[in-house]
C-alpha cells in the first residue's frame, strides 16, 4: 500500500509503549484518552489510571489527522484562563463540536468524531522546540530547531537544522552528523539532552517504521518530555514486521473525505480477502461515464483520457480497477456493485449512459473467464441499463480474449443491449473517444 | 552499459513459479536460443533436485537449489537472478544476491509492497555493488529475440504480434507493467517495435529509475529512439529532463506522464501505484508533460495522441535512413498438445542406430580393442564420466578383491542352503544378495562416511577414536579375525601400494594409517582391513578426479560403494551356486543337536 496517517493518538501510545527501550534517562507520562463523545470522557475519568482527568487541568482537541488545530479555533486550553479546563467543560465542549459540521479554514469540511484529551502542561516558549523526521528522495531527513510550536513554520529557513542521513549511514555516524548539526540556538545547558533526545527520536522513527513523525512542539523540562502535538504516518508496507509494536494502531481516512459508501467498503472487504486486485471510487454518482478496468496503469490511463476528451471531469463517475486475476465470483460481485450505482439515475440531461469496460493486453489474466462474471452480471441488469440508456464499449486484450470478445458481445446482443468490442488491433483508450463522437 | 540483456543471457529464478518458468522457456524455443534462459530454479522448501519443463516439443530438466549461493556456485554464468520471493523475503533474497560479487549483474524484483525502508537500502546496496535492480513490483523487462523475463509480453500468439520475438530499434521504459504489453503492441502496430523494455516498477522506491534505463538505451546502438511513460508522483522525470538538457542523451525520446486525472481532485484518492501521487505541483502529471515538452522531448497532447506520436518519430528516423529495414527471422513453433513423460533416463539411449552408453555406442567400448575394461563401463553408466585409466583400474581390482570371502560367510552361506534347496541360480543369488547389509559387506560404505565424516571436520586420529567411542560405535573398516601388524592382509598391502603408486594423493588414507597407529598400539589387530582400504581409497580416487564433498556424500548416500561389493561378490555368489548344482547336493537341514532348545510353555493372557 502505502504511508498512511495514523491519529495523535495511536503515535503517543507507540512511543509510550517503546519509551524505556529508546528514551531511558527521559521521562514520558503518556496521560492521554481519545474519546467520542463527553459520555465517554467522563466514563474515562472513573477508571483507575486515570485519576488525573479530574485532579488536572485539560487540553482537548480533535485527533482527525488534520494540522493547524489552534488556527482553526480547535483547541480547548481555556476557560477564562490558560489551563482551568475541566473535565465537564471538555466534556461539554467535544458534545458541542460532535452536534454539527465544522469547516476548517482549508475549506474541508466534517463532522468532528474524535478527540484527544491530555493535562494542560504550564510551560513557557523557550521550553518548546521542534523535532520530525521524514524521507526525502532516498534518504532520511531530521529536522530540529530551538523554537516549536506554530513560530517555526514561519521562517523555516532560518530556524531549522536539516540533518541528511543517508540509508546506509551507520550509528556512530548517525550520531556525530546530528551532533554537528544541533540548532545553535539550544541553550547550552540543554544541548546534550536535546542531542541525545534527537538521536534516540532519530532511531525510533527508523526502527518502527515511520515514514513521517513530527513532534511540534516537544517540551523538554528538565528530562521530562512532553509530546504536545504529534503528527505520524506509518509504512504499512512494514506492518507484517511490527506486529504488536505498532499498538494496533488504525489508519483512518482524512477529514473531510466522505465516508465510504456502503459499495466502496463492500469492494474494500472483498479486496481485502481475495489475492486479486478490486477498488472502487466514486468519483460522482450522478456522473454519465462509468469503468470497469482492468489493471492499475490502464485505470489510470482511462481516467485521464475521459478527462480529456470529455471536457467535464463531473462526467466521469468512478475510478477503479480489478487486476490480479479474479475468479468469475469476484468479477461479477464487482461487475453488479458498478451496474448497480449505474442504473440507480438517469442522465440529468437525458443523454445514455456510457460503460467502458476496458483493459490493456494482459499478461496472464484470462480475459474470457473475467469476462464471464462481467456477462453474468448482463443478465441481473439488463433491463435497469436498458431503462437509463446505457452504451457499453469494450476493448482488451491478453490471453483468450476473442473468445472473451466474442462471448460478451454475443451475450450483449443476446440481452438487446447496444455494444462495441474492440481487440489489441484499437488503441486502448480509443474506444472513449469512439463513445463520446457518438 | 549496452544492452542490458542478449541471446546468452541466463538467469536463476528464485521460487518455483512454473507458469512463469515455462513462458520463458516457450519464448527461448521460438526464438531458437541455444540455452534456455532459466539456469537454474532456488527454491528453499523443495525436495526436488530438479523440475521439468517443456522445451518446444521436449521435456528438459531445470536444476533446483536450496539456496541463491549453490544455484550461483553451480552456474557462475548466470549473471540474472530472478527474485519472485514475496514481500517478506523479497529482501534478504536480494542481499544474499548482491553479496555473491561478480556474480549477478541484474536482478529483478517481483514483490510489491516490500516495506519503503527495507527497499531503499536494498536498491542502495545494489547500486553500491554496481548491480542493477529492476523493481520492485515490476514485471520484469525484455530484450526481444534475446533474453525475456518471466510473465512479460504474455502468451506467445500476443509476444509474435507485438514484435517481441525480434529486435526493433525503440528503447521502452514504464513505470507501469500492466501497460507495458500495451505500449509494445502500440510500438509494433506505429513502429517497428523494441531492442529493449524496462518496466522500473510501481512501488515508491524502485532500483533502476528512468535515467538509468535511458542513459543505458543511449549507449546500445541497438536502440534508436526511447518511449518513456512516466506517471504522477515522484520527480524521477526530472532527471531524464536534465540529462537531454545536458547532451547526455542525444536520441530522441517520446514520453508522456499518466494521472493527470489527478488534478482534478483533492488529495485522497489514491490513482494506481503506491508511488502515484503528487506531493507537490512538481510531481503533477500535466507539469512534467510540460517539463518534458519544454526540453524537446517528443510528448502528445494525450495518451490517446501517442500512437500517432510514435509513428511521427518512427516516420522520420526512417526516412533519415537512422532506421533501416527489419530481416523477420525464422520461428519455431510450440506444439499445441504436450504430453510429460513419465519416466527419465540419463545415462544409456537406445533410440538411435545402436544403443548407447553415457554417449558411448556398445560397440566402441565392448570389445579388447577399444581399450575399454568393466571399470570403463562402470564409470559410464554409474557416474556418465570416462574416468582415467588409474581409476578405472581401481575399480576393478575392487571388484576383484571382494569377489569371493570362502563358503562361511553369511551370503555365500545362504545362497548354497537355497540352491541345495533345489531352487534357480537367480533365487539363489538373490538370497546371497539380500544378506548384504550393515553387518555383512556393509564395512565400506561405514569406513567411508565415518573416515570422511571426521577428516571433513579436521578431527585428529585421536579425537576421531573418542568421538567413535563417545558415540558408542566401533570403527567400521579397523579390526580383523586373525590379520595383525606382523601378520599383514596382503590384499590390504596391494591396494595401499597401487594407490601409493598411481594415485594422484591419498589424504583419507594418510589420516586413516594414522588411526591405524594409534588403534594398533592397543591392539595388535586392530589393523586397516580390507573394507576400510577400499571404501577409504574410493574417497580419495573421487576426490582427485575433483568431485565435491557433497558429491562425494551423495555417492555414499545413494549405496555406490555398496554396489561395487554387491557386483563383485555376485560373481562369488553365482560360482558358490554353480558349485552346488555341479555337486548335486541334497537338501541341507541343520542338525538339531546344533541348536540349544529352550522352550517354555506360553503363559495365558
Amino acid at each position: 500500500m502505502a504511508q498512511r496517517a495514523i491519529r495523535e493518538y495511536d503515535g503517543k501510545a507507540i512511543f509510550s509503549k517503546h519509551w524505556e527501550k529508546y528514551f531511558s534517562g527521559f521521562h514520558y507520562g503518556f496521560k492521554s484518552v481519545l474519546v467520542t463523545s463527553g459520555d465517554e470522557l467522563r466514563a474515562c475519568a472513573q477508571k483507575h489510571g486515570f485519576e488525573w482527568l479530574k485532579q488536572e487541568a485539560l487540553v482537548a482537541k480533535p485527533d482527525m489527522l488534520f494540522g493547524k488545530r489552534g488556527k482553526n479555533d480547535l483547541v480547548l486550553f481555556r476557560t477564562n484562563k490558560p489551563g482551568d479546563v475541566t473535565l465537564d467543560e471538555a466534556a461539554k465542549w467535544i458534545d458541542e463540536k460532535i452536534s454539527h459540521e465544522t469547516t476548517l479554514l482549508s475549506g474541508q469540511h466534517g463532522t468532528l468524531t474524535h478527540f484527544i484529551v491530555e493535562p494542560f502542561t504550564p510551560h513557557s516558549q523557550d521550553q518548546e522546540y521542534y523535532i520530525s523526521a521524514t524521507t526525502v528522495g532516498e534518504d532520511d531527513v531530521l529536522y530540529l530547531s530551538a523554537e516549536g510550536g506554530m513560530e517555526v513554520e514561519e521562517g523555516w529557513e532560518e530556524k531549522v537544522n536539516e540533518v541528511t542521513i543517508p540509508i546506509t549511514m551507520d550509528d556512530a555516524n548517525i550520531a556525530h552528523l546530528i551532533r554537528a548539526n544541533v540548532p545553535a540556538g539550544i541553550p547550552a545547558e540543554n544541548k546534550d539532552r536535546f542531542i541525545a533526545f534527537a538521536e534516540q527520536f532519530y532511531k525510533f522513527y527508523r526502527d518502527l517504521n515511520f515514514a513521517y513523525l513530527e513532534i511540534n512542539p516537544i517540551v523538554m523540562i528538565g528530562n521530562d518530555m512532553h509530546i504536545l502535538d504529534l503528527v505520524a504516518r506509518l509504512d504499512d508496507t512494514a506492518g507484517f514486521m511490527m506486529g504488536e509494536s505498532w499498538c494496533g494502531a488504525e489508519f483512518p481516512t482524512a477529514f473531510g473525505m466522505e465516508d465510504q459508501s456502503p459499495e466502496e467498503k463492500a469492494i474494500a472487504e472483498a479486496d481485502s480477502k481475495s489475492g486479486a486486485s478490486l477498488k472502487l471510487t466514486i468519483l460522482n454518482p450522478m456522473g454519465r461515464i462509468w469503468t470497469m478496468v482492468a489493471g492499475g496503469g490502464a485505470s489510470v490511463v482511462y481516467a485521464d483520457t475521459i478527462a480529456d476528451l470529455s471536457g467535464n471531469v463531473a462526467d466521469l463517475a468512478n475510478y477503479g480497477e480489478y487486476s490480479g486475476g479474479p475468479t468469475t465470483g469476484e468479477t461479477k460481485f464487482y461487475a453488479d456493485t458498478v451496474l448497480d450505482l449505474m442504473t440507480r439515475h438517469k442522465d440529468p440531461k437525458g443523454r445514455d449512459k456510457i460503460l467502458i469496460i476496458g483493459g490493456a493486453i494482459a499478461n496472464f489474466t484470462d480475459v474470457a473467464k473475467t469476462f464471464t462474471g462481467i456477462i453474468q452480471s448482463f443478465e441481473t441488469y439488463a433491463d435497469k441499463m436498458k431503462a437509463v440508456g446505457t452504451r457499453i464499449y469494450v476493448r482488451r486484450g491478453g490471453p483468450n480474449y476473442e473468445k472473451g470478445l466474442k462471448d460478451i458481445k454475443e451475450a450483449a446482443d443476446r440481452l438487446g443491449l447496444y455494444i462495441e468490442v474492440y481487440g489489441p488491433e484499437t488503441h486502448v483508450t480509443d474506444i472513449v473517444r469512439m463513445a463520446l463522437e457518438k | 552499459m549496452g544492452a542490458l540483456f542478449t541471446k546468452d543471457t541466463q538467469a536463476i529464478f528464485w521460487n518455483n513459479n512454473a507458469s512463469a518458468i515455462q513462458r520463458m522457456l516457450d519464448y527461448d524455443y521460438v526464438i531458437n536460443r541455444v540455452k534456455p534462459s532459466v539456469a537454474a530454479i532456488v527454491a528453499p522448501t523443495s525436495g526436488n533436485k530438479f523440475e521439468k519443463f517443456f522445451y518446444g516439443p521436449d521435456e528438459i530438466m531445470v536444476p533446483v537449489f536450496r539456496n541463491t549461493t549453490e544455484a550461483a556456485a553451480a552456474f557462475p554464468h548466470a549473471d540474472v537472478l530472478l527474485n519472485f520471493g514475496s514481500f517478506r523475503t523479497a529482501y534478504d533474497v536480494t542481499m544474499e544476491a548482491i553479496t555473491l560479487k561478480g556474480q549477478f549483474k541484474t536482478v529483478m524484483v517481483t514483490a510489491e509492497g516490500i516495506p519503503e525502508r527495507l527497499a531503499r537500502k536494498m536498491n542502495q546496496a545494489a547500486r553500491d555493488a554496481g548491480v542493477v535492480v529492476i523493481g520492485p513490483a515490476t514485471v520484469g523487462g525484455i530484450a526481444p529475440g534475446g533474453f525475456k523475463i518471466a510473465n512479460v509480453g504474455g502468451t506467445i500468439e500476443n509476444i509474435i504480434n507485438s514484435k517481441l520475438h525480434r529486435a526493433g530499434s525503440c528503447g521502452l521504459v514504464t513505470r507501469s507493467g500492466g501497460l507495458f504489453n500495451e505500449l509494445s503492441n502500440i510500438i509494433s502496430i506505429n513502429a517497428d517495435g523494441i531492442a529493449e523494455g524496462v518496466a522500473i516498477g510501481g512501488d515508491r522506491f524502485v532500483g533502476s529509475v528512468f535515467i538509468d534505463n535511458l542513459l543505458r538505451m543511449e549507449s546500445n546502438p541497438e536502440v534508436k529512439y526511447m518511449v518513456l511513460l512516466g506517471e504522477v508522483g515522484g520527480t524521477e522525470e526530472y532527471k531524464v529532463i536534465e540529462a537531454v538538457k545536458a547532451g547526455k542523451i542525444k536520441k530522441p525520446i517520446i514520453a508522456w506522464c499518466i494521472g493527470t486525472i489527478a488534478k482534478h481532485f483533492s488529495s485522497g484518492v489514491q490513482f494506481g501505484h503506491a508511488g502515484a501521487s503528487a506531493n507537490a505541483d512538481a510531481e503533477t502529471a500535466a507539469y512534467k508533460n510540460e517539463a518534458m515538452a519544454a526540453a524537446g522531448i517528443h510528448v502528445p497532447a494525450s495518451f490517446n495522441d501517442l500512437p500517432q506520436t510514435i509513428a511521427d518519430v518512427y516516420g522520420k528516423l526512417c526516412a533519415a535512413g537512422t532506421i533501416g529495414e527489419i530481416v523477420e527471422p525464422a520461428l519455431r513453433e510450440v506444439p499445441k498438445v504436450r504430453r510429460k513423460k513419465e519416466f527419465i533416463c540419463t545415462i544409456s539411449d537406445d533410440r538411435g542406430d545402436e544403443a548407447t552408453y553415457a554417449g558411448y555406442p556398445i560397440s566402441s567400448v565392448a570389445t579388447p580393442e577399444t581399450g575399454f575394461g568393466i571399470g570403463d563401463v562402470i564409470s559410464l553408466l554409474w557416474f556418465k564420466k570416462r574416468y582415467p585409466k588409474w581409476a578405472t583400474d581401481y575399480l576393478e581390482t575392487v571388484i576383484k578383491t571382494v569377489a569371493d570371502h570362502g563358503p562361511a560367510v553369511s551370503g555365500a552361506h545362504n545362497a548354497k542352503v537355497t540352491a541345495r534347496a533345489g531352487k534357480d541360480v537367480i533365487s539363489s543369488l538373490v538370497t546371497g544378495l539380500l544378506t548384504i547389509g550393515p553387518r555383512f559387506g556393509g564395512a565400506i560404505d561405514d569406513a567411508a562416511r565415518y573416515f570422511k565424516y571426521a577428516n571433513d571436520r579436521g578431527m585428529s586420529p585421536a579425537e576421531f577414536i573418542d568421538y567413535m567411542k563417545k558415540e558408542g560405535k566401533t570403527i567400521s573398516g579397523i579390526g580383523h579375525r586373525i590379520k595383525s601388524v606382523r601378520n599383514p592382509d596382503l590384499r590390504v598391502s596391494g591396494l595401499k601400494k597401487y594407490a601409493a603408486e598411481f594415485f594422484p594423493s591419498t589424504p583419507l588414507l594418510d589420516f586413516a594409517l594414522e588411526v591405524e597407529k594409534l588403534t594398533t598400539s592397543k591392539k595388535d589387530n586392530l589393523i586397516l582391513n580390507v573394507d576400510g582400504t577400499i571404501g577409504i581409497l574410493m574417497v580419495d580416487m573421487w576426490r582427485a578426479l575433483g568431485y565435491s564433498e557433497e558429491e562425494i556424500d551423495g555417492f555414499i548416500d545413494a549405496g555406490a560403494l555398496n554396489a561395487f561389493f554387491v557386483v563383485g561378490r555376485s560373481i562369488g555368489f553365482i560360482g558358490h551356486i554353480l558349485d552346488e548344482k555341479r555337486l548335486g547336493m541334497p537338501m541341507y537341514r541343520h542338525p538339531t543337536d546344533d541348536i540349544l532348545y529352550n522352550v517354555e510353555l506360553a503363559d495365558e493372557i
